[in-house]
């Protein structure tokens, strides 16, 4: 209920300074406006063919980036040489913000779907590797010899103990990396085109439309909250009840 | 023989202090179906000898052998009870139970059938389907217990399995477990350190000494027939344990408290209450 009362003075807010501003309508909509782009923009497909393509991508890097860096994690947490090695400059390769990563995809693959998927899968394995690695690290030795008593080993070990035993610290690893691989996606399209919402932001500056950049800013708050509350957030509540956890 | 433990010598790498010798040849032999207790000082290294036993530790020279079989590996013949219960917060009772089974590739009627069995005899066959986290810390341990049971290994090795649990569960637990000795005959090798729980459990206590772990001497608890044994048999028994451990106890102490500390002058453990005025 607040939180309805807090958007709906923000609302107001906006339509009021927006008609009385005086700046064109161009340059600063009123909501009425952006509603109505939004909803044409939905209907008439232009926003949601721009949202399926983002979805698309973000879909594929991100799945990508999830296996390579639980991959990463599992090597890092398995064998020493690779911790002194990868998992040293995977910090180091976690600081680059992914976008940094932008003109070398140009440069390797063209400024095409390739280079903006390289950027979202880039932009979220490291910090799932970081992730992984400290999941794998903490589960208890408890765990691990009460299961080596029992006789499992080899992969029926990692299966039934290693990566369980990880899948709160995999989970919010998955939510840190959703928001990196998020990011680089805007950030991706922005630069590169190829459709998509960041594209559509684009289009909407050189028309002059900010309604639409208005309306597209609306639609990735509305999709980042819902992956970030409805899917991740729940995803971690359930694991918490099951395991007991708070 | 059936379990057969042969100068064992084992030392940790220790960063201030260098090599710590923490087992000095140990040698030791239970029998089958024998329940045996360790007791000591903490740091004595008992637990250490118990993970030698499971296989999850190395020693540096000598042999564990099973019923002829040398200990190298961990394996479900050499169940261990943890101090803490070691479930899998994501497995529910059941599977926790039926977790060592499945490796043993048994029909899954079959492994079902012997996990409420099992379940049964702990008494917690309403409670398949929980969480662990659903349930009491004695419950939990119950249920470890269970699991490793329904193993049926060779040998059941228990870590402290009671010490985190308050007073009336570990009664009750005592019984139980002991109901269960005398119906499965699985030997036990039960580490503690608490006396008391020794000489009420086992038949044989072996006695540590500290720093490093040496054998420092093996008492027979007499028991009847029936089990059960009047409280000044058992008294006298735990008082005997108590001297030989009174100087192990000090050692400890001395060391980190200090030469001038005495823990024989200070009486704070003494335990009185088998007098029961006999010395008036």
């Amino acid at each position: 209920m607040r939180r309805i009362i807090f958007i709906a003075i923000i609302a107001v807010i906006w339509e009021v300074t927006s008609r009385i501003s005086g700046l064109p309508d161009f340059m600063f909509p009123s909501l009425t406006q952006v509603f109505a782009t939004l909803f044409n923009g939905l209907v008439e497909g232009q926003i949601a063919v721009a949202i399926l393509t983002s979805m698309k991508r973000i879909a594929i890097g991100f799945v990508i980036a999830i296996l390579l860096g639980v991959t990463f994690g599992y090597l890092i947490w398995r064998y020493k040489l690779v911790e002194d090695t990868l998992g040293f400059i995977v910090t180091a390769l976690q600081s680059i913000p992914s976008i940094v990563w932008f003109p070398l995809a140009i440069i390797w693959f063209g400024l095409n779907d390739f280079a903006i998927l390289f950027i979202v899968t880039i932009g979220a394995t490291w910090t799932m590797t970081i992730s992984a690695t400290s999941g794998f690290k903490n589960v208890p030795s408890l765990y691990q010899q009460v299961a080596k008593t029992f006789g499992s080993s080899g992969f029926h070990f990692i299966k039934t103990v290693i990566i369980p035993a990880s899948i709160p610290q995999l989970l919010s690893g998955l939510r840190i990396a959703w928001a990196f691989s998020w990011r680089a996606l805007m950030a991706g399209e922005l630069l590169g085109g190829g459709g998509g919402l960041g594209e559509l932001l684009e289009t909407g500056r050189s028309l002059g439309q900010m309604d639409l950049v208005i309306s597209v800013m609306i639609i990735i708050a509305v999709i980042g909250t819902i992956m970030d509350r409805v899917v991740f957030i729940r995803l971690e509540k359930s694991v918490q009840t099951k395991w007991g956890i708070s | 023989m059936y379990l057969s433990i042969e100068g064992i010598h084992k030392s940790f790498n220790t960063k201030n202090k260098g090599k710590l010798k923490v087992l000095d040849n140990i040698n030791l032999d239970i029998e089958q179906g024998d329940f045996v207790s360790i007791v000591g000082p903490s740091g004595c290294g008992k637990s250490t000898l118990l993970y030698l036993i499971a296989g999850l530790e190395k020693s540096d020279t000598g042999s564990i052998t099973v019923s002829g079989k040398k200990v190298k590996n961990p394996g479900p013949d050499r169940v261990v009870v943890f101090q803490e219960d070691g479930l899998f917060p994501w497995l529910t009772v059941l599977d926790n139970v039926t977790y060592g089974l499945k490796l043993k590739g048994l029909s899954k009627k079959e492994i079902k059938e012997k996990a409420i069995d099992v379940l049964k005899m702990v008494h917690l066959s309403n409670y398949i389907d929980s969480y662990p986290h659903q349930l009491s810390g004695g419950m939990k341990q119950r249920v470890s217990i269970a699991r490793a049971l329904v193993m049926e290994p060779d040998i059941l090795l228990m870590d402290e399995p009671f010490s985190a649990l308050d007073e009336q569960t570990r009664m009750v637990l005592h019984k139980e477990l002991l109901e269960i000795w005398r119906k499965t005959k699985v030997t036990i090798f039960f580490v503690t350190h608490n006396i008391r729980e020794a000489v009420q459990l086992s038949e044989k206590v072996v006695v540590f000494a500290t720093r490093p772990g040496r054998i420092k001497e093996i008492i027979p608890v007499p028991s009847t027939k029936d089990g059960i044994m009047p409280d000044s048999v058992t008294l006298y028994t735990e008082q005997k344990i108590l001297k030989i451990l009174q100087e192990e106890i000090e050692k400890v102490l001395k060391e980190e408290m200090g030469d001038d500390y005495s823990f024989e002058t200070n009486h704070i453990h003494r335990d009185h209450s088998g007098d029961l005025g006999s010395n008036i």
